[in-house]
C-alpha cells in the first residue's frame, strides 16, 4: 500500500466529511459532525471491512471470490433464522440467542465457503463461475425459505414473523478515564477526547471487523501460515516443490474467507436490524471486493478502502439530518437517492484505476494443476 | 567411491507415452553426473520422479544404499534430495529470505519438545517467522560456497544467474546431500555458466553430489565425471567423458547420425529491405524496454539479435511486426514506412514472422493443418471468392505444403494441437515461408525442438537467405546465433550494444556484451 494511494483515500474522507460540516456547521459544532460522521462511517464501514478481509484470504491463496455478496446474504439470513429460532421456539434469552445466531452466521458462511473450494480446488471450475453459484444459491435459499418458514399459511411461524431477539448492544470502551490524565485541565483537549471515545463506542462485530484487520495483517505477513498462504498464491509449484500442501492451504483460506463473510452478514440481522428482507446485502458484498483490490490486497489497504466507501455511505445518512439547510446551489444534494449514489459512483472510479494499479496475486483464480 | 542415490528399473507410464522405461541410474558420492537426452527422453520425468513430483509405476530408489519410498517432494527432501528445477521455483514477489524459509521456516525460539506445555503453541502454524535468523544463516552459507546472494532482496529484481543461486542455497539450507540441476544452463549468459561450473565443483569437493540435466553437448564434456545418455525414455548408455566426444554423443542421443555444424555458403547481401532508426518501446507495464533501437538487414543476409532473454527482444519484435504499438521511432520496409501499421498490410508488404510462442501466438492451435497454413492470405484468391472460403483451393494448398515441408501429420484436417513442436512449428514456417516475401523475422525458431527439427529449421533459414530474403534472427541461444548469423547485433537491456561481424566475433566476446559490458572494452 503507497502513500499517494492513503493520501487519495484521506482526501476523499476529508471532502466526505466537509460537505456535511459545511452545510450543517451553522446548527451544530463542527465536531460534533464530525464525531457523528466518523462513527457512522466506521458502522457501516463493517460489512465492508470484513468482506474485503474475507476476499483478501482467498485470493492471497488464489482463490478469487466474487461469492462474498452471496456468503453475506445467507448467513445473514441464517445467522437471524438460529437467533429467532432461539429465542421464540427453545425460549432462550435474547443475548445468548444472538450470540447462537452469529455463530450460526459465522458457520453459514465457511458453508458456503466449503463449497466455493469445492468447486475451484477439488473440481476446477472456473472461479468466478463458482462463485455466481454461491450468489444465486444465496438468493435463492434465503429468499424462499423467508418466504416459506415466515409468509406461508401453516409454516412454522404461521403467517407471521415473529419477534426477533433484538440487536447487540453497543459496548462502551471507557476511554475518556484512561486519556484524560493527558489533558490536565484543557477543556477543548478533554472535548476531543470524548469525540474519540464516541466514535468507538460500537457494536461487537464493528469492533471484532477492526480488530481482524490488525490480527489479519500480522497473520499474514508475519506468520508460518502467512508465508505459505501467500505462497499458493503467487507460485502454487514453487510451494509443492517445498512439500506445501497447496489444495489444503487453498481450502483453509477459502473457508477462513467464508468465517469473515459470514460474521459480515450476521452485522445486517444481528447488529444494524433485527429483521431480514431478501437481497438485504444490496451489493455491498461486491463492494467489498472493490475494497479488496483497492487496497492492494492488503488488510489495510482494504480497511481504508472500506472507510472511504463507509464514508459515502455516512454522507448520506448525516445529510438527511440537515436536508433544509442545504445550500440551493447544492439542490441535488436533498435528492437522497443522488447521494445514496456516492459509494457505488466511487466504486467505479477506483476500479477504473483512478490512482494506478494494483498488482494481485500472479496466480489469482487459476486452479493449480499437478 | 560409495554411491549415494541409486535408481533401478523404474517405469512411469504418461497417457499415450512410456516416458521411463525400465530406467538405470546411479550416483557416486562427490561427482557431477550429467544426464544427457533430447526434449521429451525422459530426463526430467525420472528426476520428478527423485524428486517425489510424481510417483512411479514401478522400480526402486535407494538412498545410501538403503531402500526408500517418496510420496512427496518433502520426503525427497527429508532425504536429503535437493532440487533447481528448469523454471524456478522462487516467488518473485517474496525476498530472498522469505523464499529460502518457505516450507522449513524454523522457529525462532525453543522447539516444541524443549518447551514447556504451556510455551507450546496452540497453532505451529501461527508461529511468527524469524526472518533474522534464516537471513543469518543464508548470508553464512552464501560465503561458504561463495554464492553471493544478498538475504534481503526481492527475488524479482534479482538476475536470472543469481536467481538460480538461491536457488541453490534453497537446496543446501534444506541440508541437500544431492543436488538434481535441470537443464541449468538454459537462461544463462556463457559467463554466468562458467560461474556455475566453478560452484558446482565448490559444491562437489565438499560432498556434495550433482544430477546435471542437459541438451548441450559441450557442456557435458566440460564438467561431467559421467554421462548418461537417455533417449525415448531408456538410458542408451553411460560414458566417461574422457572416452568419448561431441559427434558420438549426438548419435547417442539421436540415434542417427547428425550433423551438427550448420552449413552454408559466404552470403552475397544485396540492397537494403529493412531499417528501423531508434525505434522505442513499451512493454504492457508501461516499462520501456525497447530504448532507441536502430539497425538495418539487407537482401541476403541474416542479422542475429543476441541476448539473454527477457532483455526486450519480444517487445522490439512484437513493435516490429505491429503486434505492439511503439512509442517512437521509425520502421521501413523495403522502403515503405509500417511505423504504427497493423499486422495486415506489414504482412502484406513483405515480412513474415515466426513468432516466438509458437503455440499461443503463431497457431490457432484448435485449427486443422490446413487452416492455419492459409491464416495470413485466406482472404486473398485464390482462397477466397468474396467472402466464401474456397475449401478445394485451402486444402490443396496444405497437401502441397505438407509435402513441401516435410510436415508429419496424418491428414491436413488434423487440429494442429495434436502435431509435436518439431511438427508444429514446421507448419509455420510452411505458411511463413511459402509466401513471396523480403523479410523474415525468426523469434527463437527452434527453441524446444528436438535436434533433427533444429537441423531442418535452420536449413530453411540459410535457404531463404540464400534466395535473397533478408533475415532477421532472435535467438537466446548463442550457438544458434553464431551458427546461423553474417552479423550479430546484441541486446541488452533494451538497446543494442553493438553490432559485428559473425566471423570475427568470439563466444566469450558476446557472453560479455550480453552480460552488460561495454563496446569499449574490446
Amino acid at each position: 500500500m503507497d502513500w499517494k494511494r492513503f493520501g487519495f483515500i484521506a482526501i476523499i474522507i476529508i471532502i466526505l466529511f466537509g460537505v456535511v460540516v459545511i452545510i450543517g456547521g451553522g446548527q451544530v459544532k463542527p465536531l460534533v459532525i464530525i464525531t457523528s460522521m466518523a462513527a457512522t462511517t466506521i458502522m457501516v464501514a463493517t460489512p465492508l471491512t470484513l468482506g474485503a478481509l474475507s476476499g483478501t484470504f482467498c485470493e492471497r491463496s488464489g482463490v478469487v471470490n466474487i461469492g462474498i455478496e452471496g456468503m453475506m446474504l445467507g448467513s445473514a439470513f441464517f445467522g437471524w433464522l438460529a437467533a429467532i429460532y432461539m429465542n421464540s421456539i427453545f425460549s432462550f434469552p435474547a443475548m445468548p440467542s444472538l450470540l447462537i445466531g452469529v455463530l450460526a452466521a459465522i458457520l453459514t458462511g465457511g458453508l458456503f465457503a466449503l463449497l466455493l473450494a469445492v468447486l475451484s480446488v477439488s473440481f476446477k471450475v472456473d472461479q468466478i463461475i463458482g462463485g455466481t453459484v454461491i450468489n444465486i444459491l444465496a438468493v435463492g435459499i434465503s429468499g424462499f425459505m423467508n418466504r416459506q418458514l415466515f409468509f406461508e399459511k401453516g409454516s412454522i411461524f404461521k403467517g407471521q414473523v415473529p419477534h426477533a431477539p433484538g440487536v447487540l448492544p453497543t459496548i462502551h470502551i471507557p476511554l475518556t478515564n484512561l486519556l484524560s490524565p493527558l489533558c490536565e485541565t484543557n477543556t477543548a483537549c478533554m472535548d476531543v477526547i470524548a469525540a474519540i471515545n464516541k466514535i468507538f463506542d460500537q457494536r461487537p462485530i464493528a469492533l471484532s471487523a477492526i480488530v481482524l484487520v490488525f490480527v489479519s495483517h500480522f497473520v499474514l505477513f508475519n506468520t508460518r501460515w502467512g508465508l505459505r498462504t501467500r505462497s499458493v498464491g503467487e507460485h502454487p509449484r514453487a510451494a509443492d516443490t517445498v512439500g506445501i500442501n497447496v489444495a489444503f492451504m487453498r481450502y483453509a483460506n477459502v473457508i477462513i474467507g467464508g468465517f469473515m463473510a459470514g460474521l459480515a452478514g450476521a452485522y445486517f440481522t444481528i447488529e444494524s436490524v433485527p429483521s431480514f428482507e431478501p437481497l438485504l446485502t444490496n451489493g455491498r458484498g461486491f463492494i467489498s471486493l472493490a475494497a479488496m483490490i483497492f487496497g492492494n490486497w492488503t488488510p489495510f489497504g482494504a480497511w481504508a478502502a472500506s472507510l472511504v466507501f463507509g464514508a459515502a455511505q455516512a454522507l448520506q445518512i448525516n445529510l438527511q439530518f440537515f436536508r433544509e439547510y442545504i445550500p440551493p446551489q447544492w439542490a441535488f444534494l436533498q435528492q437522497s437517492y443522488i447521494v445514496g449514489l456516492a459509494p457505488y459512483i466511487l466504486t467505479m472510479l477506483i476500479l477504473a484505476g483512478i490512482v494506478g494499479r494494483t498488482i494481485p496475486p500472479a496466480e489469482d483464480g487459476k486452479p493449480y494443476e499437478k | 567411491m560409495t554411491i549415494v542415490l541409486e535408481a533401478k528399473g523404474i517405469t512411469k507410464q504418461f497417457p499415450g507415452v512410456l516416458a521411463n522405461d525400465k530406467v538405470d541410474f546411479d550416483l557416486r558420492k562427490g561427482e557431477i553426473h550429467a544426464l544427457l537426452g533430447e526434449n521429451g527422453a525422459g530426463k526430467t520425468t525420472l528426476m520428478n520422479i527423485l524428486y517425489g513430483l510424481y510417483g512411479a509405476d514401478s522400480g526402486q530408489v535407494n538412498i545410501d544404499g538403503a531402500p526408500i519410498t517418496i510420496h512427496s517432494s518433502k520426503d525427497a527432501i527429508a532425504h536429503g534430495v535437493g532440487m533447481v528445477h528448469q523454471h524456478f521455483m522462487l516467488i518473485p514477489v517474496f525476498t530472498v529470505t522469505e523464499n529460502i524459509m518457505l516450507g522449513a521456516e524454523t522457529d525462532h525460539r525453543l522447539s516444541n519438545d524443549q518447551r514447556k506445555w504451556w510455551q507450546r503453541s496452540l497453532f505451529p502454524q501461527l508461529d511468527v517467522l524469524d526472518r533474522k535468523t534464516v537471513a543469518a544463516k543464508v548470508t553464512d552459507l552464501s560465503h561458504q560456497y561463495g554464492l553471493d546472494v544478498n538475504a534481503e532482496a526481492i527475488v524479482g529484481d534479482l538476475p536470472v544467474g543469481v536467481q538460480q543461486r538461491v536457488e541453490i542455497v534453497k537446496a543446501l539450507y534444506r541440508k541437500a546431500k544431492i543436488l538434481i540441476l535441470d537443464e541449468p544452463t538454459a537462461v544463462l549468459t556463457p559467463q554466468e555458466a562458467d560461474d556455475l561450473f566453478r560452484i558446482m565443483h565448490e559444491l562437489t569437493e565438499r560432498d556434495v553430489s550433482i544430477i546435471f540435466i542437459t541438451h548441450k553437448l559441450k557442456e557435458v564434456l566440460a564438467v561431467a565425471d559421467r554421462i548418461t545418455v537417455m533417449r525415448g525414455g531408456k538410458v542408451v548408455g553411460t560414458v566417461m567423458p574422457k572416452e568419448t566426444n561431441l559427434a558420438q554423443l549426438a548419435s547417442m542421443m539421436v540415434g542417427r547420425e547428425v550433423i551438427l555444424k550448420v552449413k552454408k555458403d559466404a552470403a552475397k547481401p544485396k540492397e537494403e529491405v529493412f531499417r528501423v532508426e531508434d525505434l522505442h518501446v513499451l512493454d504492457q507495464r508501461g516499462l520501456e524496454t525497447v530504448r532507441g533501437v536502430s539497425f538495418s538487414v539487407r537482401a541476403g543476409e541474416i542479422l542475429g539479435i543476441a541476448g539473454v532473454q527477457g532483455n526486450g527482444q519480444t517487445q522490439l519484435v512484437e513493435g516490429l511486426t505491429g503486434l505492439r504499438p511503439t512509442s517512437s521511432g521509425r520502421i521501413l520496409l523495403s522502403g515503405e514506412d509500417v511505423t504504427g501499421k497493423p499486422p495486415r498490410p506489414i504482412t502484406e508488404t513483405g515480412m513474415s514472422h515466426i513468432p516466438e510462442d509458437r503455440q499461443r501466438h503463431g497457431l490457432v492451435l484448435s485449427y486443422t493443418v490446413a487452416d492455419n497454413m492459409v491464416l495470413c492470405s485466406y482472404y486473398l484468391a485464390p482462397f477466397a471468392k468474396g467472402s466464401v472460403i474456397q475449401r478445394d483451393q485451402v486444402d490443396a494448398n496444405a497437401r502441397k505444403l505438407i509435402k513441401e515441408f516435410d510436415v508429419r501429420t496424418p491428414s491436413p484436417y488434423v487440429p494442429t494441437s495434436k502435431l509435436s513442436g518439431g511438427n508444429q512449428q514446421k507448419v509455420i514456417v510452411a505458411r511463413e515461408l511459402s509466401r513471396p516475401i523480403k523479410l523474415l523475422i525468426a523469434n527463437q525458431p527452434t527453441r524446444g525442438l528436438d535436434v533433427g527439427s533444429i537441423e531442418y529449421i535452420h536449413h530453411e533459414i540459410i535457404t531463404m537467405r540464400d534466395r535473397g530474403v533478408g533475415v532477421l534472427l532472435v535467438s537466446a541461444e548463442l550457438d544458434e546465433i553464431m551458427a546461423l548469423s553474417d552479423r550479430i547485433a546484441v541486446m541488452y537491456r533494451g538497446e543494442i550494444v553493438t553490432v559485428v561481424d559473425a566471423k570475427k566475433a568470439t563466444r566469450e566476446q558476446l557472453g560479455l556484451w550480453m552480460a552488460g559490458a561495454r563496446v569499449e572494452i574490446i
